[in-house]
């Protein structure tokens, strides 16, 4: 039961982020409730680490700290 | 000394303005007197010596591994807190770590920052010396060969 919960909930999380932010990876894992995420791509070339989290919590506006009680974001600026 | 006065001085704050239930804009004004005030201010769930939420604590660690004195806030004790400071900040989660009322990061980036040396930079810390590495205090060493034999 529970891994069917998790696989749906940091499913639907990858998804977002990258149909948030297009061209960018995301790799996800979490429990329902706390998620580690890793987001890779180009557009966080050259712009302050705020602003590269900023893309990512943007995709999720005030559902983070409620519906998804925690994110633990890591980004990467990739080469285009 | 001073950090710590600001510190209390930056909680009673906003726990006052809070408690007063005084129009939305004074609690932001105060938010954002604190962030002015303070070179280095946290906001975080809990206190330093008791944060409430992992997240916090591991910005808490950070800072006090480089030994920058900071101020705190905590955003438990009134939910407005919280939806004022991301209304200043445009971030949404807690902590926010703030140096010079410029906004630095949360939990991650501050770990990140902490673990590749930069925060020392952030925060006007001298970065502590690297250990040397094992190989190279081999080498600067003139081989010993110890006699046995008699």
């Amino acid at each position: 039961m529970a891994s069917e919960t998790q696989d749906v909930e940091a499913t639907e999380i990858k998804t977002r982020i990258e149909a948030g932010i297009p061209g960018c990876r995301a790799t996800v894992t979490g429990d329902g409730h706390h998620f580690q995420a890793v987001v890779e791509g180009p557009m966080f070339g050259g712009i302050s680490r705020v602003a590269q989290h900023k893309l990512v919590y943007d995709v999720f506006g005030d559902e983070l700290g409620d519906r998804i009680h925690a994110l633990a974001l890591k980004t990467k600026a990739t080469e285009d | 000394m001073s950090d710590e006065l600001n510190r209390e001085a930056a909680v009673a704050a906003a726990d006052e303005t809070a408690a007063a239930d005084v129009p939305t804009m004074t609690l932001r004004e105060a938010i954002q007197s604190a962030i002015d005030e303070n070179e280095v201010i946290l906001f975080m769930k809990g206190v330093p010596d008791a944060p409430a939420c992992g997240f916090s604590a591991r910005a808490v660690s950070a800072l006090e591994h480089v030994g920058k004195p900071f101020a705190a806030v905590n955003i438990l004790p009134d939910p407005r807190i919280r939806e004022e400071l991301s209304a200043i900040s445009g971030w949404p989660t807690i902590p926010q770590l703030f140096v010079s009322g410029e906004l630095i990061g949360g939990a991650d980036i501050i770990t990140e920052m902490y673990e590749d040396g930069e925060l020392y930079d952030t925060l006007g810390v001298e970065r502590p010396v690297a250990a040397a590495p094992i190989d190279a205090g081999a080498e600067s060493q003139p081989l010993k060969i110890e006699n046995r034999l008699s």
